[in-house]
């Protein structure tokens, strides 16, 4: 019973499949980039034909442009995202190092304390949330949004990091203690640099689902100034319903900046997946 | 390590900043709702009012029929997760994993693209391909011969949110897939080469050897999927308004507790009802993850390599 380990027909079958579903996964993608160069007429005529000379037209983007402060909407999503990740990944490290690194009463606890935030949803603590933000004055704000996200990231990056801060040598922190190095050098110096592919994967992770929060910014900071991209293609799209050129661009435009930095950091992620999941 | 016992300061220094932020803006917030949740508004300000919140919630029958409803199509909106995203995500999984796989890499990265999209945009996206107006989806339907199958599902009580949960299926099922495959892959090669030795290969393989060893990581997506879906409230939003039309058919928790919370037409908002509302889902949550933590965790058999 010598059988080779994939016979032709158990591959092919194997390929098939996968095909089928990722053209699944890429149609309506597929669908909705190609037809926001389209005009309205050849969106409604041909919707799977790819845009020729006679049916490409810019009108969709046009109006996007006129219409939506797109540009002001990304800068406050890319704001956001940013400071929020940078406070994650800062407090997260600091913490998990702490936690890894230090015997201390209550080590066990604080771990698990912090971790209690991965399982209940902060969304939960919404009205109360919203109602702190009023009192201190923080309802549109972008400080607002920084502060929800800072917390909502920091259980998962406090465990991710510290499982990996556990492997960092100890003889190199040591030989640091030696050379009079601080508590804090050796974190900032031999520490942090050492743990920076785990903290690309805790930065992704992170990233995603504040970028595409809508619950958030539709509840603290629905202004005009303080509006998401998420936020405000909604707002865009539910104005816009019926102008398909428009809608169809505003979704192309909000589906692009996500697939190509997602393309650039598709191995990052998808390493840290696989190496998070095996513990 | 052992300095004599002064204080170390620096442990407090590298901790305070991340609890600090966690236990104000998410621990307090979430008791402070449930301790909201027993109290209500009066024209002077807010009293005390023990239970009633939850009497209501459970006893009037408008507020209890809501419930209940919303209840009863998160249970349904999850059990659609669960009979077709996370047995999709294994089938791809598994497939993804076999030896000498030609282009795996890209499967992955292309099956994982809508994850990383916005509800938002999944949700527009699909309400204009479901959309009779366009077109789309009945002309694919006519082209194998199914155009009598083809409804407005979105806009139909009984499908819409059948239909809403398999778009959710669609856009995260590269989440199961992804945690399957790096399960499947961290299984040692002698342990596959012991099965094929035996003459156990292919599916009975994957159902005999396979299975057993990667039950851990289906009990951790399971759990993911039920938190993410209690919790869920984007795409219904997105695509079905804070009514969650038609008729209320699709209204989950998540739906509800925001209009319970911001009110909506008429009905005025009400953060007390609110926060009774988010008080029973922690429960519902809770519940959930304790079964999973001490009836399921426990009862997995952990296989050390």
């Amino acid at each position: 019973m010598s059988q080779p380990r994939q016979s032709p027909a158990r591959s092919i079958a194997a390929h098939a499949v996968l095909i089928l579903w990722t053209l699944i996964a890429l149609f309506p993608v597929f669908v909705t980039v190609v037809n926001s160069f389209k005009s309205k007429r050849a969106i409604f005529t041909q919707p799977l034909a790819l845009p020729g000379p006679d049916s490409f037209d810019l009108v969709g983007y046009q109006t996007v442009a006129r219409q939506g402060d797109f540009v002001a909407y990304f800068q406050n999503s890319l704001v956001v995202t940013c400071l929020s990740l940078f406070f994650v990944l800062l407090f997260g490290a600091m913490a998990a190092f702490a936690l890894s690194e230090y015997r201390f009463r209550g080590n066990t606890l604080m771990g698990l304390y912090l971790a209690l935030g991965i399982m209940i949803p902060i969304r939960l603590g919404t009205v109360a949330i919203l109602q702190m933000m009023v009192a201190t004055g923080l309802v549109n704000t972008l400080t607002a949004l920084v502060l929800v996200y800072t917390a909502q990231g920091l259980p998962l990056a406090v465990f991710i990091l510290s499982e990996f801060m556990r492997n960092v040598s100890d003889d190199l922190k040591n030989a640091g203690r030696i050379d009079g190095l601080s508590e804090y050098r050796i974190f900032f110096r031999l520490v942090l640099p050492l743990v920076r592919p785990a903290m690309a994967t805790v930065a992704v992770f992170t990233m995603i689902p504040i970028w595409n929060d809508l619950w958030f910014p539709l509840i603290l900071a629905p202004s005009e100034e303080t509006k998401t991209i998420t936020l405000g293609s909604q707002v865009f799209l539910g104005q816009f319903v019926s102008n398909w050129n428009a809608v169809l661009a505003a979704l192309s435009l909000a589906i692009l900046p996500v697939l190509v930095l997602y393309l650039i950091f598709s191995r990052q992620l998808i390493r840290g997946i696989t190496a998070g999941a095996v513990k | 390590m052992a300095k004599g016992r002064p204080i170390r300061w620096h442990i407090a220094v590298f901790l305070a900043p991340a609890v600090l932020v966690y236990s104000a803006i998410m621990i307090l917030p979430l008791f402070s709702t449930l301790n909201l949740s027993l109290f209500t508004r009066t024209e002077g300000g807010t009293a005390f009012v023990g239970l009633d919140n939850f009497r209501t919630l459970f006893g009037d029958p408008r507020w209890s029929a809501a419930f209940w409803n919303a209840l009863g199509n998160n249970l349904w909106f999850f059990a659609v997760h669960m009979l077709v995203q996370n047995p999709i995500g294994i089938l791809l999984a598994a497939l993804l994993s076999s030896p000498r796989l030609r282009f795996s890499a890209f499967y992955r990265t292309a099956i994982f693209i809508p994850t990383i999209l916005s509800f938002v945009v999944v949700g527009f996206i699909w309400k204009l391909i479901l959309s009779p107006l366009w077109g789309i989806a009945p002309n694919m339907l006519d082209m194998v011969g199914l155009k009598s199958l083809f409804a407005p599902w979105l806009g139909k009580e009984e499908y819409a949110l059948t239909t809403l949960a398999l778009i959710s299926v669609w856009q995260f099922v590269g989440i199961p897939m992804m945690l399957i495959y790096a399960a499947l892959l961290s299984i040692p090669d002698d342990i596959i080469e012991a099965a094929e030795m035996d003459g156990i290969t292919g599916w009975s393989q994957f159902w005999r050897i396979k299975l057993p060893l990667i039950l851990p990581a289906i009990g951790i997506i399971s759990i993911l999927t039920f938190v993410g879906n209690f919790n869920a409230f984007d795409l219904i939003y997105v695509s079905q308004g804070a009514l969650a039309g038609p008729n209320f058919a699709t209204d989950i928790l998540g739906t509800f507790l925001y209009r319970t919370f911001f009110g909506f037409q008429l009905q005025l908002g009400d953060p007390h009802m609110g926060a009774a509302i988010a008080t029973a889902m922690f429960a519902i949550i809770l519940v959930g993850v304790c079964i999973y933590l001490f009836l399921i965790q426990t009862r997995l058999r952990r296989y050390q390599f």
